[in-house]
């Protein structure tokens, strides 16, 4: 769907299942964590779905994609197995690393999922080198890289814009600003504007609403067209917010109490709703049902996973060298 | 087998053409390296037979250089990364130790990563403290990486063919000094284990354990106190990850004295790692101390006077093996 196409019901379900589930899973995994049960640190991506989900569904199966610390909804968006995801998440043999690697160390080559990472701006030079690898060797499929606001302070990120608008590189910059990095506010620590940073390279930008799923989906189908025509890198500047701190347990008293609220008007899900509901495509107790059905999903995907083994001592050194 | 004699150099330049002419998923990514062949020639003729695709020439931006090779190693490429100089792996550090070093094991073997990171490494020139170093203690230390280190020409080809086919990081130590050094190479093909030390001369009395360019000069040393009737037997280490400790521990076993011989830096370095072995290993069998020859810890200064005085010398050297001996 591009700006001016009709939305239609099918796709717009398919974006608000999309969002719902990340939604589920998130809260999930917040009130594991409440109770102790998720082993270290997790970081929640409930509020900015709609830049996961509004990418995704302009990407084909055989994309590749990078992500962040904050990345359960791009594994989930891409295709993960619920069930595998809560599974590393718990540290589980059934998850994707066998447990070893967690929520930050998420890799899944079925879905093209290069990784959410620990290090800010991990993911860029991977995507970027991704590419690389589609140009090299003729392929149709590009590469994303989410990353946030934080990642923009990075200097490797500079030096692989530089490269990838140098090569024309079949990628996308995806930068969510959601306007924290960890407990400091982007502003006081960022000269200029994020979108300055890739424009300075000659790489297209577009700054977006990104609580607004459609609107993050128009912008990537344009970057994702240019990127396959041979045409090189875009950024993505999405404007969100995380609904929770930077990581589960996070108390945020650095957020403004009026400003949290004023972004909570703006959750995702509900946007799409009222649009979906507005434009008679459904109607609101068919969404509460769908949004009840998934919750009741999400919570029998956590009980199973939770069930599942951890691993065992026997495995500590399997998979370092092949 | 027909032998020809070949430097180092061009040895390995041998074997990435052979490479890539085998599989064309092999690229080369670095500065310098196209049309200008490389700073130190070590990459002439690829760019005009392979052309700007498989050989990227790059701005100098070592951290994203290395970054991009991890993520195109992901993807289906098999890239040999140059970082010019051994100093220069501090950029790319953050990508070989993060991410590199730990993609097959938190992926449980979903991804793989088959790069070859090569960089040239070691003192000479007076070129100064951040051109001169050698570093290889600091990658060795991480789990997840492989690293090599050939001391001849021979090993040079055989261990970057087996580096580029490996389906690991494999980080790739040239010493600068043996750059122009000619040595035997066989016709045809040639590939040498990762993961296995050679004894590069026999002997009965003192096994002197060498890494990289050190094997030249241990080699050097064992000739002359052969006229003082001191056996030394060398061990060429050649890989430090996975390190043949077998090799090792089987020659201290039969000498009874080690020396550990190596030009990167004596604190926490490769010779402290390799005597802990033969000391936690071997001891029963040791009729002296474990000794240690290394640069010692200083920046690599400039000048004519002070330079030579971090390079591990053959006359350093056969003191040691001499005061193993009890013949000082």
């Amino acid at each position: 769907m591009t700006t001016n196409e009709k939305l239609t019901g099918d796709f717009g379900l398919s974006l608000y299942r999309g969002m719902v589930t990340i939604r589920a899973f998130e809260e999930r995994v917040r009130s594991l964590s409440a109770a102790g049960q998720v082993p270290g640190l997790t970081h929640l991506y409930s509020g900015q779905e709609a830049v996961a989900v509004g990418v995704s569904s302009a990407l084909q199966p055989d994309d590749a994609i990078t992500s962040h610390h904050r990345g359960h909804g791009h594994c989930l968006a891409s295709g993960a197995d619920p069930v595998r995801l809560m599974a590393e998440i718990l540290g589980r043999t059934a998850g994707y690393g066998l447990g070893r690697g967690g929520s930050m160390h998420i890799l899944d080559p079925a879905t093209r999922n290069l990784g959410t990472n620990g290090i800010v701006g991990g993911g860029v030079p991977l995507a970027t080198g991704a590419a690389l690898t589609a140009k090299t060797l003729h392929a149709s499929w590009l590469a994303v890289a989410f990353f946030g606001d934080g990642a923009m302070n990075q200097g490797i990120v500079f030096e692989c814009m530089n490269m990838a608008a140098l090569w024309k590189l079949p990628v996308l910059y995806v930068c969510e600003n959601n306007h924290y990095g960890e407990f400091t506010r982007i502003d006081d620590v960022t000269a200029g504007t994020l979108a300055g940073r890739a424009a300075v390279f000659g790489i297209p930008v577009a700054e977006i609403d990104g609580m607004d799923v459609l609107a993050v989906h128009a912008a990537a189908q344009d970057a994702v067209a240019r990127a396959r025509e041979g045409q090189g890198p875009s950024l993505l500047v999405c404007d969100t917010w995380r609904f929770s701190g930077h990581h589960a347990g996070d108390k945020q008293s650095y957020k403004d109490d009026a400003e949290a609220k004023n972004w909570a008007a703006k959750c995702p899900i509900e946007t799409l709703g009222r649009r979906l509901v507005a434009n008679k495509l459904a109607d609101a107790d068919s969404l509460s049902a769908l949004r009840k059905t998934i919750e009741a999903d999400i919570a029998a995907v956590a009980e199973q996973a939770r069930a599942m083994p951890e691993p065992a001592s026997a495995s500590l050194e399997d998979h370092l060298h092949g | 087998m027909a032998e020809r004699q070949v430097t180092f150099k061009d040895a390995v330049l041998e074997a990435l053409a052979e490479e890539m002419r085998a599989d064309p998923s092999v690229v080369l990514i670095g500065e310098d390296i196209g049309a200008a062949g490389g700073v130190f020639l070590q990459t002439k003729g690829l760019f005009e037979e392979f052309g700007a695709s498989r050989v990227i020439d790059t701005p100098i931006s070592e951290s994203a250089i290395v970054g991009m090779a991890i993520g195109a190693a992901m993807t289906g490429l098999r890239p040999v990364v140059e970082i010019m100089f051994g100093d220069f792996i501090t950029l790319g550090m953050d990508q070989l130790v993060n991410q590199a070093a730990k993609v097959r094991y938190m992926s449980a073997g979903g991804f793989t990563v088959p790069l070859v990171l090569r960089t040239a490494i070691g003192v000479g020139g007076n070129l100064g403290p951040q051109h001169s170093q050698s570093l290889h203690a600091w990658v060795a230390h991480v789990p997840g990486l492989k690293v090599v280190m050939p001391s001849n020409a021979a090993d040079a080809k055989g261990l970057m063919k087996a580096a580029i086919r490996d389906g690991d990081p494999v980080v790739f130590f040239e010493s600068r000094s043996s750059y122009n050094t000619k040595g035997p190479v066989s016709d045809g093909e040639h590939v040498v284990p990762i993961g296995k030390a050679a004894v590069t001369r026999e002997g009965r009395n003192v096994s002197i354990v060498a890494v990289g360019a050190m094997v030249g000069v241990a080699l050097q040393v064992a000739e002359r106190l052969a006229g003082e009737d001191i056996s030394v037997e060398v061990v060429d280490v050649r890989s430090l990850v996975p390190l043949d400790e077998g090799t090792i521990l089987k020659s201290v076993k039969k000498t009874s004295r080690a020396l550990v011989l190596d030009a990167g830096y004596a604190q926490f370095g490769v010779t402290g790692e390799i005597a802990a072995l033969i000391a936690e290993q071997a001891f029963d069998w040791l009729d002296a101390p474990v000794m240690r020859l290394a640069a010692p810890n200083v920046p690599i200064p400039f000048s004519r006077t002070l330079e030579p005085l971090v390079i591990p010398s053959r006359d350093q050297a056969a003191a040691k093996v001499r005061e193993l001996m009890g013949t000082r």
